[in-house]
């Protein structure tokens, strides 16, 4: 399949500081795109040459193929946003801000109400609608800035540290919203510092440390790359009883058995006690 | 591209009228300094104009300083008390008073002898309040002219007059008079004139002729006073002046509001968004302008509707001039917004720079005391001040009657310093999203 989204060698610099050198990835329809790095790695502005924010010294965005040209480039449109910050007016309601957002892409009339109520449908807001955005919580700001990229119908949606400050429900309700995503056949860049979120949304990730692609493969192949480790991860179709545990610790070459562990884990722990409610 | 332009101006004006501070800034307060200022400096349409507190000391007593004190005392740009030196010199250290006239023992003589004989001149002193200079110059002409008065009186008719005529006639004529003679003798017919006019019995006033003629030397002249403003019989209506330069202060201090709106909007993020989606820049500024300038008109006109309403203010030159006037200037400080935004990094320090300079600009610009009352070469400086131009223009259409074609000139120079702004801040804007 063509990819819908391909950054070619892209490259931005400021002075002397080279933000980004070359990076060059593609992503296609119905995938998530991990886009990995500590921070000051070079993601946002790599992000934002994509959103036609940031104009690049060399290299080119290509959408379906064509190159992104200029600020009015009607490609734009096929590109949704979601930025880091909350980029929501906290005085006017959550109705107000989509009614806004949404104008941005001349969208009007009913199929800008139907966009609004889906919209706020799918981020769990619809019962807030007429609330202003300032007396809502930071899941909720979050949930509904996601909404506010979506908006237009994108075809590419471009996460930027998406799940900041929220509490596990709201980052769990958005993840869900991003599997939803992909299986409508969007292209989604999600990018993030936090290694658990990016193994289970994504099918590859792009590493980026110092403005370059240190490493883009699957999780299976980046984990490839690390030397054999002496951990083994065995799944069970059903939860271990005694006899299982007795019989692998009887295994000569296992030394240690850890039922249970990790974040990951210890989310689930919490989520399954405190429940996936959202908490608004 | 219209519907984003339209979201953008509509999203602002949202903003605007959900933002309590705003509407207090943009309705409320140039409508309450302007009354304000209206009601310190037209004096109102009946109103006196306050009289200068003044003491006269006399410590001479005779008819001369007598008359001076009484003419003082009927004028009505004074009030006048009485009161000994020390008792006048604390009330000026004290502010109670701005100036005391202290006339000393022997002044009508002195005074009635310097008048015609060159003897030498008494003094009058003057204890004044160093922070009022403006009155005293006022009292000072005011008391050149009762003296004046109270002498040429006396000594034309008045028994202390003949008095001081004869002694002066005596000492001329005395042994060791140091004045040439043909001027001693010249002189000594002019007082026996005087002399003669003193003792003589009035005659009586022929039939339909004016009264007896006062005595001594009166003003040769009267003066008669005529403001002129758009038509005769139109009153200057003072708060016509506050409510143009407050309306036009506030104006800009929307438009500063607009500028730090920007950069917050740019701070939170909000502005990656309008870059992300398909506009071109000049949508993007062309439609910030728009919600500036509109958000300024609205300010303007009420302001402005207030004052027709009630201080009685009316365009008496051109409505059309007047409106064009109106969207001039809103434009003007719309793009100054834009520019104030494009020079500024983050919303709180260009808030304070912004404030000052608007304040700058308006005072320099005429709207809280009108820029003629400037000394010259300042008024040709401020004429680089768009809001000069602004309060000049609005000035013209409201009190002075100013036809269209006459505040062409203020219309077009305020367009001029909005494209100026709006390039600059094209120029310098900060594309560029990090």
């Amino acid at each position: 399949m063509p990819p819908v989204l391909a950054a070619d060698r892209l490259r931005k610099s400021y002075g002397a500081l080279t933000a980004v050198a070359d990076v060059s990835f593609d992503v296609s329809a119905g995938e998530i795109l991990g886009l990995l790095g500590p921070n000051g790695a070079g993601k946002s502005t790599t992000v934002g040459m994509i959103a036609g924010l940031l104009e690049p010294d060399s290299g080119q965005v290509r959408i379906n193929g064509a190159p992104l040209a200029g600020d009015t480039d009607p490609a734009k449109r096929s590109i949704g946003l979601v930025p880091q910050d909350l980029a929501l007016f906290e005085e006017l309601s959550a109705r107000e801000n989509l009614r806004f957002f949404g104008a941005l892409y001349g969208m009007t009339g009913s199929p800008l109400d139907d966009a609004i109520a889906s919209g706020l449908e799918f981020v769990g807001l619809a019962e807030r609608a007429r609330d202003r955005v300032k007396a809502f919580s930071g899941g909720m700001k979050r949930r509904l800035n996601l909404a506010a990229g979506l908006l237009h119908d994108p075809q590419i949606v471009l996460l930027d540290e998406p799940t900041v400050g929220i509490d596990p429900q709201s980052r769990n309700a958005i993840f869900d919203n991003l599997e939803s995503l992909r299986a409508r056949g969007k292209a989604l860049v999600y990018t993030t510092h936090y290694m658990e979120e990016v193994e289970r949304l994504c099918e590859r990730i792009v590493i980026v440390d110092h403005g370059r692609v240190i490493a883009a493969d699957t999780v299976k192949g980046l984990y490839g790359m690390l030397p054999a480790s002496r951990r083994l991860t065995i799944e069970l179709r059903e939860p271990p009883t005694d006899a299982v545990l007795a019989a692998l610790r009887a295994v000569p070459a296992v030394g240690a058995i850890d039922v249970a562990g990790g974040r990951g884990d210890l989310e689930t722990v919490f989520l399954t006690l405190t429940g996936r409610t959202l908490r608004d | 591209m219209m519907t984003a332009a339209a979201a953008i101006v509509r999203k602002d004006l949202l903003m605007f009228f959900t933002d309590r501070r705003a509407l207090i800034m943009g309705f409320v307060a140039p409508i309450a300094i302007a009354s304000f200022f209206g009601f310190i400096f037209s004096g109102g349409r009946d109103r006196v104009t306050a009289a200068v507190p003044i003491r006269v000391v006399d410590g001479d007593g005779s008819a001369i300083s007598v008359a001076i004190a009484r003419g003082l005392a009927a004028d009505k740009a004074l009030a006048v008390q009485g009161g000994t030196v020390d008792e006048a010199r604390e009330a000026v250290r004290t502010g109670k008073t701005t100036v005391a006239i202290v006339v000393p023992a022997g002044f009508g003589d002195a005074a009635g002898q310097a008048f015609f004989g060159g003897a030498q001149r008494p003094q009058i002193d003057l204890l004044y309040d160093p922070s009022h200079a403006p009155e005293l110059a006022m009292v000072r002409g005011i008391l050149t002219q009762h003296v004046m008065q109270a002498v040429s009186a006396e000594m034309f008719g008045g028994e202390q007059g003949r008095r001081v005529t004869e002694r002066s006639l005596e000492s001329l004529a005395a042994p060791g008079s140091t004045m040439p003679e043909a001027d001693r003798t010249a002189l000594a017919d002019l007082l026996s004139s005087v002399n003669r006019w003193n003792a003589r019995t009035p005659s009586p006033a022929p039939p339909g002729a004016s009264p007896t003629p006062a005595r001594g030397l009166t003003m040769p002249y009267d003066v008669r006073e005529q403001a002129v403003t758009a038509q005769a019989g139109i009153a200057y209506n003072g708060f016509a002046h506050s409510f143009a330069g407050m309306g036009v202060q506030f104006l800009l201090f929307a438009c500063v509001d607009l500028a730090t709106g920007m950069l917050l909007e740019r701070q939170l993020g909000l502005w990656k968004r309008l870059r992300a989606a398909p506009l071109s820049r000049a949508v993007l500024l062309g439609a910030k302008a728009a919600s500036g300038a509109i958000i300024a008109l609205m300010s303007l006109t009420v302001t402005f509707a207030f004052g027709m309403a009630v201080f009685g203010i009316r365009i008496e030159g051109s409505w059309p001039g007047f409106v064009a006037v109106c969207v001039a200037t809103a434009l003007m400080a719309s793009s100054f917004g834009l520019l104030i935004a494009a020079l500024g990094k983050t919303p709180q320090a260009t808030r304070g720079v912004a404030t000052l300079a608007v304040l700058l600009m308006v005072m320099l610009g005429g709207a809280w005391v009108p820029s003629f009352v400037f000394p010259a070469w300042l008024q040709k400086v401020t004429l680089v001040i768009p809001a000069r131009w602004a309060v000049d223009g609005l000035d013209a259409v409201t009190w002075r009657g100013v036809d269209f074609m006459g505040v062409l000139p203020a219309i077009g120079v305020l367009l001029a310093f909005a494209a100026l702004f709006a390039t600059l801040a094209v120029a310098r804007f900060r594309w560029e999203e990090d």
